[in-house]
């Protein structure tokens, strides 16, 4: 039924060029040379192309004060964003089980805190979250960040998940343990299979929050040691506050994008079943 | 959903009978869901209620010796004050423009999307890398898009009335924020793009067949037939990207950092708890903006019940 007519093409293009442009420019942006910003560049792509910013945001130069800083906010994003990914998931996992799959007091309760708290404005907490870190010397630290993260990723891990193990053929199991299998072999050959999909849906989607994350990660944290890669950048002005090194941080930019496309290029078709998992079916 | 349901409408019939295997399964189903449980309730509920605590107090970090109790005279004072007002209107702002122009677009892809049968892969790959990207990464993309020294928009779209070489987008309010909600409306049309498709899946190719045989216009069938059966898509797209929008702060913190009084309720928060450590009056925010984002959700569901039944008695 459906045809590709020339709007389609048309609406194709429109989308890439929608999508790609900005990050086209930050690209390009991140070959011009520092001088080149600084003095004010008008033009798209880079007049004298270079890979300075890259040498200096990575430590390849005799400076490393700026890559010091880079990096350390580069280890932090990804510690705590695949702490907080593993961990989220794993609650997830057996609370979506749980709501799937069985029948018990209290469904209802974890159902509708989970939405309420999707739908809470982050910033509502960062002042007695702030206050109460503080007392328990969380405040500057991974687990400070990781807590709330997996806790805010939970609703849509949980949702993502018992949508997926809602489609599952559970009787699967019972099959395969009347052929013989004993429950351990019926869990990991059969049910393992099944679900991994799902969980590793849910793992995406959890990390590009965790990624992301911004309002948490420059309240409740003050040093390198903790600072991850958004906050670290958005303190990242430069000797200059007014004229910021355009350059670097698009070259810094570019360089917290790789794992996101990585990640979009590999799973595309799953990121989409995730996202759009529970909207429909409701 | 079905599946799960019809063992609670057994249990109704007969209350008395509770067998040993459904009293394990209650057990086993709240101990499953129990670390969930208790990670959202510590990190969220005891926290929110700690705010609404320290709210009724002058509390500032930099004087805790001068710590007392003041009842609502937070309150009293955030909400007499036109700075909460300018800000609340700039959000309220934000989030209508975003997420009606992010309707209409989104669904514009989504047709796109939906018609297209070759690059499907390339397709989706393209609509995800804004989603995925990060939000700080954005705005600084489209901060650097519209520089007067660095950007493109003057040098491409000076042919458009108003827009020359020497516009300075972060020079007065209004301009600051069409730049604002640029890099909102970019970052997250895709995932408004994606919600709305899902839908637009769902509505059944032979009622719009039957349709055109019936001799009814593209129009008609997008107003008629399309839309009305993708009102339950379109009813969560808008409600997640409403409050999600109503949330706005990366863009702003990163983009002007409120200047030209484009501060956002959440960053007016985040300003008066973390850069002023006012906790009583930051407190008291949080409870004003988490009150708004939940009278914002029953408003949106309301709104669409309304429209629901309307629909209906008209049909």
């Amino acid at each position: 039924m459906r045809k590709s007519g020339v709007g389609t093409y048309v609406g194709f293009l429109v989308i890439l060029v929608w999508c790609l442009l900005p990050v086209a420019w930050i690209v390009s942006l991140s070959f011009k040379s520092l001088a080149e910003t600084t003095t004010g560049s008008p033009h798209f792509l880079p007049q004298d192309a270079t890979w300075d910013n890259y040498k200096v945001l990575l430590g390849m130069t005799s400076d490393k004060s700026t890559s010091h800083d880079f990096i350390a906010a580069l280890r932090n994003s990804f510690g705590i964003s695949i702490v907080a990914t593993v961990l989220a998931v794993i609650i997830a996992t057996l609370a979506a089980y749980a709501i799937a799959r069985l029948e018990f007091k209290g469904k209802r309760l974890v159902l509708s805190l989970a939405l309420a708290i999707a739908m809470f404005p982050v910033v509502s907490l960062v002042g007695p979250l702030f206050d109460m870190w503080r007392t328990f010397h969380l405040f500057n630290t991974w687990p400070g960040l990781i807590i709330p993260y997996m806790t805010f990723t939970l609703p849509l891990a949980i949702w993502t998940l018992s949508a997926f193990f809602r489609e599952i053929p559970w009787e699967m199991e019972q099959a395969a343990q009347v052929d013989g299998a004993t429950s351990w072999q019926a869990f990991r050959k059969v049910i393992v299979p099944l679900a991994a999909p799902g969980v590793f849906t849910a793992a995406i989607l959890t990390f590009f929050f965790a990624w992301n994350e911004f309002v948490l990660a420059i309240s409740l944290t003050s040093t390198t040691s903790s600072r991850t890669v958004p906050a670290q950048m958005s303190y990242f002005v430069g000797p200059d506050p007014f004229n910021p090194p355009y350059s670097q941080l698009a070259t810094a930019s570019v360089i917290v994008t790789i794992p996101v496309i990585v990640i979009v290029l590999l799973f595309q078709r799953r990121i989409v079943a995730g996202l759009t998992s529970g909207a429909v079916k409701g | 959903m079905t599946a799960t349901t019809v063992p609670r409408k057994v249990d109704k019939a007969a209350p008395t009978v509770i067998s040993d295997r459904s009293v394990a399964e209650n057990r086993l189903g709240q101990k499953l869901v129990a670390p969930a449980l208790i990670m959202m309730v510590l990190v969220t509920a005891y926290p929110m209620l700690q705010a609404l605590y320290l709210s009724l107090f002058r509390y500032r970090l930099t004087t805790p010796n001068d710590k007392g109790f003041i009842g609502v005279d937070n309150y009293v004072t955030i909400l007499t004050d036109s700075l909460f007002w300018k800000d609340t209107l700039n959000t309220v702002i934000i989030m209508v423009v975003t997420v009606a122009i992010e309707l209409v677009i989104g669904f514009a892809f989504a047709m796109v999307m939906h018609r297209i049968i070759f690059a499907r892969g390339v397709m989706r790959t393209a609509i995800l890398i804004p989603y995925g990207i990060i939000t700080v990464v954005s705005a600084f993309a489209w901060q650097f898009t519209f520089s007067i020294n660095n950007g493109w928009v003057n040098s491409w779209f000076d042919w458009v009335p108003g827009i020359s070489a020497s516009t300075n987008w972060y020079g007065d309010h209004w301009h600051a924020m069409f730049a604002i909600m640029v890099s909102e409306i970019w970052k997250t049309t895709p995932f408004m793009a994606l919600l709305l498709l899902a839908g637009l899946s769902q509505v059944s190719e032979d009622m719009l067949e039957a349709a055109k045989v019936d001799g009814a216009t593209a129009s008609q069938r997008l107003f008629k037939v399309i839309l009305p059966n993708m009102r339950a898509a379109i009813m969560v797209a808008v409600l997640f990207r409403a409050l999600d929008a109503f949330r706005i702060f990366d863009n702003i913190f990163i983009m002007t950092r409120g200047a030209q009084n484009t501060e956002s309720s959440s960053f007016l928060t985040y300003r008066q708890a973390i850069e002023q450590f006012q906790l009583g009056m930051g407190s008291a925010l949080s409870v004003l903006l988490f009150l708004t984002v939940l009278l914002l959700a029953w408003l949106i569901v309301k709104f669409f019940r309304v429209d629901l039944a309307q629909a209906r008695g008209e049909g």
